[in-house]
């Protein structure tokens, strides 16, 4: 299937390491997130999660977006939604009208569950001890992808790039018509 | 990086994008679902990244950077709705936003 590069490529026993650490840091706050009573708590575990993702993209050897990540995420998303919670007045400490009913609770956590199970059982079966074939694309070894982003980005995706600022742009206007006071 | 299945990243990203789905089904306070479609949105990105990574192709990162800014209009809006109705109603749920129904 595939020639003798990628039989040979090695796995690197640190970055498993790494990833392992990291992955249980996540997957722990990432649960404390979703049950916490507090508003702020669930805040503050979401930043320990985003800044995890943010070390599994240096992991990947993707820096230019694990810097993006932790300044669009962690320095602009949560400090907005520490705002939302001031602004909403939503109370500050313990809170038990978080959740819905225990009935829609259940059947929720069902459904969720059974998505889980579904991506869980797609993984393992299409990816179990598989190796993906390259399209002849070669660009670790051009030194950094930071430049090979940008290059992608302002000319494959120059379009797109366009629209993402409109979109942001009407973001912008779209929340100053909805937090205007009239 | 090899060229072989990343399957670890895979799981991990399929387990956060669960936990983040539990999350948006369980919870009813806006703000807290909003969170928990951040972290389904930090799954996706890091499946991306991590696809990109394997196939050695750098267009997984370049989706990573527009679902990013898409991320950031999404939560801009969502927030200045959750505001504008906190003001009107202090202490709606989600639920209750049922009177919008005409």
């Amino acid at each position: 299937m595939t020639g003798t590069v990628l039989a040979a490529a090695p796995v690197y026993l640190p970055q498993q390491i790494a990833f392992g650490l990291i992955a249980v840091t996540m997957i722990v706050a990432a649960i404390r997130v979703v049950t916490t009573k507090n508003v702020v708590h669930a805040a503050l575990w979401l930043i320990v999660v985003l800044a995890g993702v943010a070390a599994q993209f240096i992991v990947l050897a993707s820096e230019f977006v694990a810097v993006t990540q932790v300044l669009v995420y962690i320095g602009a998303i949560v400090v907005l939604f520490l705002f939302g919670v001031m602004l909403t007045r939503a109370p500050i400490g313990k809170e038990v009208e978080l959740d819905n009913e225990p009935a829609q609770r259940v059947v929720g956590a069902v459904v969720a569950l059974f998505l889980l199970a579904c991506m869980g059982y797609v993984l393992a079966d299409y990816f179990g001890g598989r190796k993906l074939e390259l399209n002849g694309k070669v660009v670790a070894e051009l030194g950094g992808t930071t430049a090979q982003i940008s290059d992608s980005i302002f000319s494959t995706y120059l379009v797109p790039f366009e629209v993402v600022s409109v979109l942001l742009l009407a973001a912008l206007i779209g929340a100053i018509v909805l937090a205007r006071r009239d | 990086m090899g060229n072989d299945v990343n399957i670890g990243y895979l799981t991990l990203s399929a387990i956060l994008f669960g936990v983040g789905a539990i999350g948006l089904l369980v919870r009813r306070n806006a703000l807290v679902m909003l969170m928990c479609i951040e972290l389904m949105l930090n799954a996706v990105n890091l499946t991306f990244v991590t696809f990109g990574s394997m196939l050695n192709d750098i267009t997984g990162q370049v989706v990573v950077f527009f679902v990013l800014v898409v991320a950031a209009a999404e939560v801009v809006v969502g927030l200045g709705i959750i505001v504008a109705v906190a003001r009107r109603r202090p202490g709606a749920t989600a639920d209750d936003l049922r009177v919008l129904r005409g």
